[in-house]
């Protein structure tokens, strides 16, 4: 390891190569704190050929290493290797190129999500909008395929990357997509974005920026239970409209929020739903009052209309306060990340009420209602003994419930560490094996972030040489069905 | 060879693809046919026509399992028939399993995304008779590696593709096209620009060119698609023969023809917007016929099955890719249908191939750098 990091201080400056306790400590877990390991050094790059460098170092001397961006992630994926190096993009925060005529931007993988629309804005926006979009950087939306409240309409990461640079895990630098769509062969990148960084480190990102929405209308109604607004949610999709954004929150996560954003919401009300609609400003205002009827129909008698920005703004900053006010509420919690059909919901929602009850534990929830991404926060206190470790299974439990519905373990948060331990129970062995293909295809020698995302730790075998062809009995194989 | 082998379950197909693998015998999956992709002539059809089971559809959540065999046309009308659609609206019919491989896409890409925006899960049999499954039926999950992108596009190269779910959209209560037309390829493309930059929120925004004439047509839909067409037509003040439509089917569907060909050759350009112009020209120039989504910078330029003429036109748009996309039988052996990828995603891509199907049994030497 010292020749190793001697390497780098070579290939970055001393200045950028940290191996001091006290300098390690920042990197030892990301946004999910219940992680934790110390790298033996961290290295950070100033542009792509010195990650190139550095990851032909790793490669040379066999030693794996685990890319970190913002470390915003809630899933544990830039959890350092103990002993191991860490690669930190942070220092990548060049715009590159901005072509309006042809709605691209290129970024070094290091640059916020919301530099990227303030790089191409009034006119021109970039979806994809994580909550910690204001810290958390494209390298890291990358590899999670990060979605945010605006990606029921717009899409995730994954529909805005048109091509990256990419260093592989060998320190080969390759070019995937570009500028243009759909250019030939299979789509790596494709496979690549939401790799959770297993499969190489993006230098470059082009990206696809779309025309600012003329109009934009918010509203936020409050029912007696998750019930009604759920089936508010559903009739406002069925009626064929399909919001910017639908955004839920529990009795008890309105009474947070309000805590902390002071919006006049009504404390003791059982759902608060925030529905945006965007677009062109006809077909808003025709799709607006739609909405608000179907909010009524479903129960609500308090449907409070954004007058103006400010107010708009505020009504988001309660949405976005969910996490933190949770924070203030209880000493510690788990988010979970679990999806389930839209229609699933009001099952889901009294099956997550029943765990709470039996584990004795607050679970509160907030989430994106119009892709059925839920993200209950299970509350527990770390000082009272046992109560992390409940908290965590009635976590696995909510998970399980998801399962059952017809779900997934994660809609925007990324397995990392965190969930690897739930994949068997989403995925088949033949699942996890034609996974394994692609991790081999791309990183043969397993260096690049190891021991994420898959459940165990798997080596790549050999490739199988060509295979001797001989003759099949077609006519009988033919026959077989 | 014998009669081509139908497979109507998973397991079937799995069992045949075990003994394909081990014997080397190299396979095509067929759907309808209806693509016209040249195989190898040592390859045996595998046809997934009894694989045509609409298996899920669940109106309220916006998605639906189909299998391979599935004609597109029936899982529309059974979407239909609840004011659904799956977005995807290519110019050959045929099924949904060689949709997805060949990852066709008509003008709603403009609005929707491709087939690789709309799958959110996938089935697929490998050449050592292994199922996988990759995604799952719900439109937001990042749970495992995303499959179902690799498979989209890959031309039947890697596997057997034996079921999809994907996401679906409302169809749209009302319609509307704006027409404006030009002989002067700079117009167009000014015209296009205009349109492209502006948040219109139109369904479609195509070009093309046909007959010395060229076109832009934007398709508004909801319930003011109407208004918003003709609030769109200052937008196209240089051009001529401006005009509303609002019984449009006819109109797309004839940009969606334009993109195939009965007896030529059609190559698919992967450009820019600002690629509009020198496109169109190009297809002026060497009597081509094209159509292209204004805003995602995609052309197809239907020209005859000639190698003259698409060494001509790959150089015109160079360094553009430009694929053979229909017609490539009708061209003689030496004509090149994919140009090359980046030389380290091409390295990539054979280690993909080496790693899904490394009896190479499917399509072997059909695809990207003899893949």
């Amino acid at each position: 390891m010292e020749a190793l990091i001697s390497k780098f201080r070579d290939i970055v400056g001393p200045e950028w190569v940290f191996t001091h306790e006290h300098q390690l400590r920042t990197y030892e877990s990301d946004g999910l704190l219940q992680y934790q390991a110390l790298p033996a050094v961290a290295v950070l790059p100033g542009d792509g050929d010195q990650v190139r460098d550095v990851v032909a170092a790793c490669a040379a001397a066999n030693v794996p290493f685990v890319p970190r961006g913002a470390g915003s992630g809630l899933s544990g994926g830039a959890l350092p290797i103990a002993d191991g190096v860490l690669i930190v993009l942070s220092r990548l925060t060049r715009v590159l190129e901005v072509d309006l005529d042809n709605g691209r931007i290129c970024v070094e993988p290091g640059v916020t999500n919301t530099n990227v629309s303030a790089a191409v804005g009034p006119n021109f926006f970039y979806p994809p909008d994580p909550s910690s979009q204001i810290v958390c950087s494209i390298g890291g939306n990358v590899a999670e395929n990060s979605g945010g409240a605006h990606c029921f309409k717009y899409g995730f990461t994954t529909n805005y990357v048109t091509g990256l640079e990419v260093v592989l895990a060998d320190g080969e630098v390759i070019t995937l997509g570009g500028q243009e769509p759909d250019q030939p062969g299979y789509d790596l990148l494709g496979a690549f974005v939401g790799a959770e960084g297993t499969l190489g480190i993006a230098t470059k990102v082009w990206l696809r920026v779309v025309p600012v929405p003329e109009a934009t209308r918010t509203l936020v109604a409050f029912f007696d239970s998750t019930r009604e607004a759920g089936e508010a949610v559903s009739r406002i999709v069925q009626a064929g409209v399909v919001p910017g954004a639908i955004e839920m929150m529990d009795a008890v996560t309105i009474v947070a929020s309000e805590q902390m954003a002071h919006a006049g919401y009504p404390v003791g009300r059982g759902a608060a739903l925030l529905v945006e609609l965007d677009g062109s400003e006809q077909e808003c205002e025709a799709q607006f009052d739609d909405v608000v009827g179907i909010c009524r129909d479903c129960g609500s008698d308090d449907v409070r209309v954004s007058r103006d920005e400010a107010e708009r703004q505020l009504f988001w900053k309660t949405r976005k306060a969910a996490f933190p006010a949770m924070g203030r509420m209880s000493p510690n919690y788990f988010v979970q990340d679990g999806v389930i059909p839209r229609t699933k919901l009001p099952e889901v929602l009294t099956e997550i009420e029943a765990l709470a009850t039996e584990y004795g534990l607050t679970v509160a929830n907030v989430f994106h209602a119009g892709d059925g991404n839920l993200h209950p926060l299970v509350c527990y206190d770390g000082r009272v003994e046992g109560e992390a470790a409940r908290a965590e299974e009635l976590s696995g439990r909510i998970l399980d419930a998801c399962l059952s519905a017809g779900g997934s373990i994660t809609g925007e948060h990324g397995v990392g560490v965190d969930k690897r331990k739930h994949m068997p129970k989403m995925f088949a062995e033949a699942d996890l094996d034609a996974f394994q293909r692609l991790r081999c295809a791309f990183d043969p020698a397993g260096l690049a972030n190891p021991g994420k995302v898959m459940p165990t730790p798997r080596l790549c075998g050999e490739v199988p040489g060509p295979y001797r062809q001989h003759p099949l009995e077609a006519a009988g194989l033919a026959e077989r069905f | 060879m014998g009669s081509t082998p139908l497979v109507s379950t998973v397991d079937q197909a799995a069992e045949l693809l075990k003994r394909a693998g081990a014997s080397g015998q190299q396979v095509h999956v067929v759907g309808s046919g209806s693509r016209g992709v040249p195989n190898p002539t040592d390859s045996m059809p595998l046809s997934t026509e009894a694989l045509n089971r609409i298996v899920e559809h669940n109106p309220g959540d916006f998605t639906a399992v189909l299998e391979a065999g599935v004609p597109l046309a029936d899982a529309q009308a059974a979407f239909a028939a609840e004011g659904q659609w799956l977005a995807l609206d290519p110019p050959a019919g045929g099924t949904i399993g060689g949709l997805v491989a060949t990852a066709d896409s008509g003008p709603a890409r403009h609005r929707y995304g491709g087939v690789r925006d709309l799958i959110i899960g996938i089935t697929v049999v490998l050449s050592d008779g292994s199922v996988a499954r990759a995604g799952g039926k719900v439109i937001k999950n990042v749970a495992g590696y995303d499959l179902a992108k690799l498979f989209a596009g890959s031309y039947g190269t890697l596997g057997l593709i034996a079921d999809v779910a994907v996401r679906l959209h409302p169809l749209p209560l009302r319609t509307a096209t704006l027409v404006g037309e030009s002989t002067e390829p700079a117009r167009i493309a000014d015209a296009a620009y205009a349109l492209a930059r502006r948040p219109l929120e139109a369904t479609c925004l195509d070009v093309s060119w046909a007959e010395n004439t060229g076109r832009v047509l934007v398709r508004f839909g909801g319930h003011t698609a109407e208004e918003r067409a003709h609030a769109a037509e200052p937008l196209l003040a240089d051009l001529a023969h401006k005009s509303v439509v609002t019984d449009d089917d006819d109109l797309w569907a004839a940009q969606r023809a334009r993109q195939r060909t009965p007896d030529g050759v059609v190559l698919k350009v992967s450009g820019r917007p600002t690629d509009i112009r020198t496109v169109l020209e190009t297809a002026r120039d060497t009597g081509a016929t094209t159509v292209g989504r204004a805003a995602l910078g995609l052309f197809w330029l239907a020209g005859p099955a000639d190698a003259d003429w698409v060494a001509k036109i790959r150089e015109a748009l160079a360094p553009r890719a430009c694929s053979i996309v229909d017609g490539a039988g009708r061209l003689p052996d030496g004509v090149d249908i994919w140009p090359a990828p980046d030389a380290g995603a091409l390295t990539v891509m054979r280690r993909v191939k080496a790693r899904f199907d490394p009896a190479r049994v499917f399509r072997p030497g059909t695809f990207v750098g003899g893949i």
